[in-house]
């Protein structure tokens, strides 16, 4: 079978960008990735895109960005799987590649979400929930999370002090970060301080609304040859899962496992030959702080109910057993949702390279998670240096 | 936001959002809302049972910053319950106290406004559920 390569990646800061739109942020990190890669054509675009439609009233993105960035008369597209878009379009950008029908594909994860009116914007979000069993009654995103980090705080006893300590250690790692949205450390008194959106849910438990797009570029190891990318810059795409779960919280058979990424875990590490313990960094999905220890009990590093554990005893830095959120997580980077997953993979090929602003000591293989509504569509992509 | 002209698409669900019409496959698998294949055991032979409406809290949330076209009733409570024949669903809590709401708290189901529109469009009728009336 072929291998997948990354040979370029880029992205723009995330922020509110109220001077650029959608096509600007995105032809802006598809550039960066192209010239990191040291190309100026691809085969084809994947556009990893949650809801470009209610925010800015432009869906076609795949003729939108390709036409925009000047790549011709090429195949692009839309690919959408909510909050886990990104990480599903960087896996229709190597499933083309690995089949064989392109050799150099560019993805481009991108969400402009700080042109819509807030409540609007919290509207659009839930578009990912079910619109008639859960947005009907007025559940936003927040909300829906909200009764799953009650039911994990309940099942397992732990307070909402425990699960800031998932916020503080993302704001940490994303001081160092210049492209975070947020660059500046913070305390659990912060995280505790500040106000309820949906109890015992607050502000500092849940990730930005914002702007970013991000890119990588994805060949073959002999295509990269050909093309003359030095070889320090290559990551491989290791292994590949997703797998998705009902819609609805309602519908779930049991609240507190994701199972999703348990499935998709599962098929990555098959592909990649590894198990948890061989990963060096997760870059997981912490859109709630609940979500992050959820994560880390679906993808095995810690057992069910311990998530929030390995935090309160310090495993999650970057100098631990298992850092997450190595440049800021969706919490400090920021989480434009579409383009998340797409993040993650240029901050998994950052760490890879050991170009990371805050380097994981020898890293050989990291992990990406990205969860599409309350857990109902997940990716999870491994990675390892070449 | 724009007005929703879309009055069939509330109506095709009134039966299950105003009687609670929920599911039954031929293993006695009961799920709400009712679906044609059973999420349980893949089953096509499903009838549709009503379910009592009477459940308990499993957990709870105070919806402060709600989607657009909520923000009359903000805050409001928010809850998944579980009903007395086993599914799971997610349901405004009504006529309640917000402090009050706890772990395995007993409610009924109850008609009530769900959303209204602007002064031409339509209101939402559905199911919230409130600490039963004795
Ligand atoms: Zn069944």
């Amino acid at each position: 079978m072929r291998k997948a390569v990354i040979i370029g990646a880029g992205m723009t800061p995330v922020g509110e960008h109220w001077k650029l739109g959608l096509r600007d942020l995105a032809v802006e990190a598809l550039l960066n990735a192209m010239d990191d890669a040291g190309i100026d054509r691809v085969d084809s675009l994947y556009v990893g895109n949650m809801v470009s439609g209610p925010f800015v009233e432009q869906e076609n993105l795949g003729a939108l960005i390709a036409d925009w960035a000047g790549l011709g008369n090429i195949p692009a597209v839309k690919i959408e799987a909510a909050c886990a878009s990104g990480g599903a379009a960087v896996q229709e950008g190597v499933k083309a590649v690995l089949s064989g029908l392109e050799d150099v594909v560019a993805v481009v994860g991108v969400e402009k979400m700080t042109d819509a009116w807030p409540s609007d914007a919290t509207r659009y979000l839930a578009y990912a929930a079910d619109a008639e069993w859960e947005l009907f009654h007025g559940a936003s995103f927040v909300a829906l999370n909200a009764l799953i980090m009650r039911y994990y705080m309940k099942a397992y006893g732990y307070t909402e002090e425990d699960l800031a300590l998932f916020a503080v250690n993302a704001h940490a790692n994303g001081a160092k970060n210049p492209y975070a949205m947020f660059k500046r450390p913070i305390k659990v008194e912060t995280v505790l301080k500040s106000p309820y959106v949906a109890d015992p849910l607050k502000l500092f438990d849940a990730s930005p609304v914002c702007d970013g797009a991000a890119s990588v570029i994805i060949t073959t190891p002999e295509k990269a040859e050909e093309l003359g990318v030095p070889k320090e810059k290559w990551v491989e795409v290791a292994g590949m899962g997703r797998a998705i779960d009902t819609i609805s919280l309602a519908s779930r058979e049991d609240l507190l496992t994701l199972k999703a990424a348990k499935v998709a875990a599962e098929r990555a590490y098959k592909m990649a030959g590894v198990e948890a313990k061989d990963i060096d960094f997760f870059e997981v999905h912490d859109a709630f702080t609940v979500m992050a220890a959820l994560s880390l009990e679906a993808l095995g590093a810690a057992k069910k109910g311990e998530g929030a554990k390995l935090a309160k005893e310090g495993q999650i830095a970057i100098d631990a057993d298992y850092p997450i959120q190595t440049m800021g997580g969706l919490k400090a980077r920021g989480h434009p949702v579409g383009a998340t997953g797409v993040y993650q993979t240029v901050e998994a090929v950052l760490q890879l390279r050991g170009e990371a602003p805050s380097q994981v000591p020898d890293a050989e293989i990291g992990l990406t998670q990205n969860i599409g509504g309350t857990g109902s569509n997940i990716t999870v992509n491994v990675f390892r240096r070449v | 936001m724009a007005r929703p002209m879309q009055v069939s698409r509330y109506w095709r669900h009134f039966r299950e959002k105003y009687r609670l019409i929920g599911g039954k496959c031929e293993n006695g698998h009961v799920h709400f809302p009712k679906r044609s294949i059973c999420p349980v055991c893949g089953s096509r032979n499903v009838e549709e049972i009503e379910l009592s409406g009477k459940g308990k809290v499993i957990s709870w949330t105070i919806v402060r910053n709600p989607p657009s076209g909520f923000e009359y009733y903000k805050p409001f409570p928010l809850a998944l319950i579980e009903l007395e024949e086993g599914p799971v669903v997610l349901a405004q809590l009504t006529d309640v106290d917000p402090e009050e709401i706890d772990f395995g708290m007993e409610v009924e189901v109850v008609t009530k406004k769900i959303r209204e529109f602007e002064e031409d469009g339509i209101i939402l009728y559905g199911y919230k559920f409130r600490p039963p009336v004795r």
